[in-house]
């Protein structure tokens, strides 16, 4: 396989021009869940702004073939290390793995993994439910807890994890999803405030609806916003050090509404 | 446990690029290259067809009542050799996304047709051809090789040497072989995003014909925009526009310096469905008569996009056609029919009041060997006509005679009304691709709206 370095400023996917401003060249971005096409539109920007990166997940194959590409399209280097969100006595290897290719100086972590299970299964069957909880939450904590304590001993790197709008109130149609991802978002409030004294950034993403195999086909969608879209948003809030992101940002709004209506009538909704 | 989703598919209703006609399928775009032999295999007997961006304008990548699947999301490259120029990629790759990835370091499509919206696995299934067949041929000549997924779920590597049966029915073949996975491309180096052009206006048909006749073979890229609404004795009244890719020294000092970018435009985009009033005929008329009128003889540098894609510009740019769409026609005639065919053709349009913006005609080279390939040695025609209603088809068709009169044929990634008859006589090698389908695809499992009206893949 060829690479090319090409210095000048790449276009990004979502068409914004993007400089390597942010993350300084050679620094190395791991992106956890690396299969999902959000994964794979931040993966390119972030190869096409001048990152290194280190894709984890654990379709290998899937892998390879993203890992290709953005060598073929940005020239820089990109390593895959295998990662199971459900294997949890391996996570503290894999963070080491990550560390070691990193170059021991991993300028940031993209967390994307997760899970959404059919909520009729996840309201019937505990180890449905339970599954979720792993995936969405627990492994989060999990690898999330090696980083923060090695990012704030030497004082530097980003921690973007995605969350959810699902998990600003539970509805009925996906509670046990959302309340993994409620689990997330506080978990993740809580290691921003403990690391800010050490100048590592936690941000938290809150995408809508987004045109992804999750969503591929369910009913009722609106306002649906494309991978490159989110993943341009990312990288900004990213750049710029932001607590959380809503994307697109109007979802914000649409979340305000749905949590200042009064429980007492909430709980009559079909939502 | 293990985490696991079965493929999902969304309920949608499809049209080509003409938007008309509109079907319901189950539509599913898969995200990981395994998925698409477990969708394949799911059903049985189910038909199912490849679609990509959906460029086509007709039918081809319809399938009523059936499963399609979008590739669009398996897209990654996956090797690329700069000695050569030889790109591996997914079938969902796009034209747009390898000239982003690829023209800054001098590589550019071999072959492009009139939207960089289409995706390399769209190319293949149309053998697509550009303004450089009369030299270069169709897309075929820049193949070396492509993965196809079976019917079973099983791919096979298809190229000149392997499986040679299958790689040329797959070329052109519509997507009714089986769904293509991954292909080898061979790009063509260039030093610039430049294009220098040449433009010369003709009064009439003869002239254009002789126009194109003396000096084609100069010009890489060449073809004729011909205003169709001028009859009389102004009948065929062309601009010839015709280049070359620029050389770095050859461009004006302040592009000399980043030959390989060309500066980014802003796009528009049709927001809506035009209502039926905006493109009357003198509407049409009178566009036609300021695009003959501002095209002067002469010499200009265009960059790429404003030389091979002048309507990507305009995202959307088929609403202008409104709510009940428009069919494109497209057809080749052998030369020796050349004039009279587009004699016939042009006094046909002309007479009617079918408005149609004006419409392209170019000379071709030889045919590239894809069995149901449509470009052939000779002229070939293409236009647009507005969707009037019941009328229209019966126009289409008659159409359809004037060229199968001259031994010409019509381009089925533009056509959505041909009959099974006009359709088996100007492609006298159906048989022979019916055959290899059927040893390819015994249960025919791939089949599409427009195979099913055309015939395509049935047993004699």
């Amino acid at each position: 396989m060829q690479s090319f370095v090409d210095s000048r400023p790449q276009t990004s996917p979502a068409g914004e021009t993007v400089t390597g401003a942010a993350v300084p060249s050679g620094n190395c971005v791991l992106i956890i869940g690396a299969s999902s096409s959000i994964a794979r539109a931040v993966a390119r920007i972030f190869a096409s702004a001048g990152s290194d990166l280190i894709l984890a997940g654990r379709d290998i194959d899937d892998l390879k073939r993203t890992a290709a590409d953005l060598r073929i399209r940005s020239g820089r280097r990109v390593d895959i290390v295998p990662f199971d969100a459900e294997a949890f006595d391996t996570h503290e290897s894999f963070w080491r793995e990550c560390q070691t290719r990193g170059g021991g100086a991993l300028a940031g972590v993209v967390m994307l993994h997760g899970h959404l299970p059919i909520q009729s299964e996840g309201q019937s069957d505990l180890r449905i439910a339970r599954q979720a909880i792993d995936v969405n939450f627990i492994s989060a904590v999990s690898v999330l807890t090696f980083a923060a304590n090695d990012f704030e001993a030497r004082k530097s790197g980003f921690l973007c994890v995605f969350s959810s709008v699902a998990g600003d109130r539970g509805r009925q149609s996906n509670y046990v999803y959302g309340s993994a991802k409620a689990a997330l978002t506080a978990f993740l409030q809580g290691l921003r405030n403990r690391l800010s004294r050490s100048g590592v950034n936690v941000l938290t993403v809150k995408p809508g609806f987004v045109d992804t195999a999750m969503t591929w086909g369910m009913p009722g969608l609106f306002l649906v916003a494309t991978p490159e879209k989110v993943a341009a948003d990312v990288h900004r809030a990213i750049r710029r050090g932001a607590s959380q992101i809503y994307t697109p940002w109007f979802w914000r709004y649409i979340m305000l509404i749905i949590k200042s209506i009064p429980e007492f009538i909430f709980k009559r909704l079909k939502m | 446990m293990a985490l696991k989703s079965t493929p999902r598919f969304k309920l949608m209703n499809l049209a080509g690029w003409g938007n008309v006609p509109r079907f319901n399928s189950a539509v599913y775009r898969p995200e990981r290259s395994p998925e698409v032999a477990s969708i394949v295999a799911r059903r049985e007997d189910a038909s199912i067809i490849a679609r990509g961006l959906g460029r086509s304008y007709g039918d081809a990548a319809l399938n009523e009542s059936g499963d399609v699947l979008i590739d669009t999301r398996l897209d990654r490259f996956l090797d690329f050799d700069p000695a050569t120029g030889t790109l591996e990629c997914e079938a969902g790759a796009t034209f747009d996304a390898i000239i982003g990835a690829f023209l800054p370091r001098g590589f550019f499509p071999p072959v492009t047709p009139g939207t960089k919206y289409v995706t390399v696995g769209g190319a293949i299934a149309a053998d697509v051809h550009g303004k450089n067949h009369h030299r270069d041929g169709s897309i075929a000549e820049f193949i070396d090789g492509f993965d196809l997924l079976l019917a079973g779920g099983q791919a096979i590597r298809c190229s000149r040497q392997e499986n040679p049966d299958a790689f040329w029915a797959t070329l052109g073949g519509m997507g009714l072989t089986g769904i293509i996975q991954t292909a080898r491309l061979r790009l063509r180096k260039v030093e610039s995003a430049y294009i220098t052009v040449d433009y010369k206006r003709t009064e009439n048909l003869d002239q254009t014909v002789a126009a194109f006749a003396d000096g084609d073979e100069n010009f890489q890229y060449s073809v004729a925009w011909i205003d169709c609404l001028a009859g009389g004795a102004a009948l065929g009244r062309s601009v010839l526009i015709r280049g070359n890719h620029a050389k770095a020294a050859d461009l004006p000092p302040d592009l000399r310096d980043h030959p390989l970018t060309a500066t980014r435009r802003r796009k528009r985009s049709v927001p809506f469905n035009f209502p039926g009033f905006a493109l009357l005929p003198f509407t049409v008329r009178l566009f036609n008569d300021h695009f003959y009128a501002t095209h002067e003889d002469g010499r200009k540098t265009v960059d790429y996009d404003e030389f091979f894609y002048p309507l990507d510009s305009v995202l959307h740019w088929n609403r202008i056609y409104g709510r009940r769409g428009f069919f494109q026609y497209q057809a080749v005639f052998p030369a020796a029919a050349g004039s009279r065919c587009l004699h016939e053709l042009l006094e046909k349009l002309s007479g009617s009041s079918r408005a149609s913006f004006l419409c392209v005609l170019k000379t071709m080279g030889k045919g590239s060997g894809g069995i149901l390939s449509f470009p052939r040695e000779g002229q070939t025609l293409a236009l647009d006509i507005p969707n009037r209603g019941g009328h229209t088809v019966e126009f289409l068709r008659e159409l359809d005679q004037i060229v199968l009169k001259h031994g010409g044929r019509v381009y089925l990634a533009k056509d959505a009304v041909m009959t099974r008859q006009s359709f088996a006589a100007m492609y006298p090698d159906l048989p022979r691709f019916n055959q290899i389908k059927a040893t390819l695809d015994p249960e025919r499992r791939f089949s599409s709206s427009q195979s099913r009206r055309l015939g395509i893949g049935e047993k004699a």
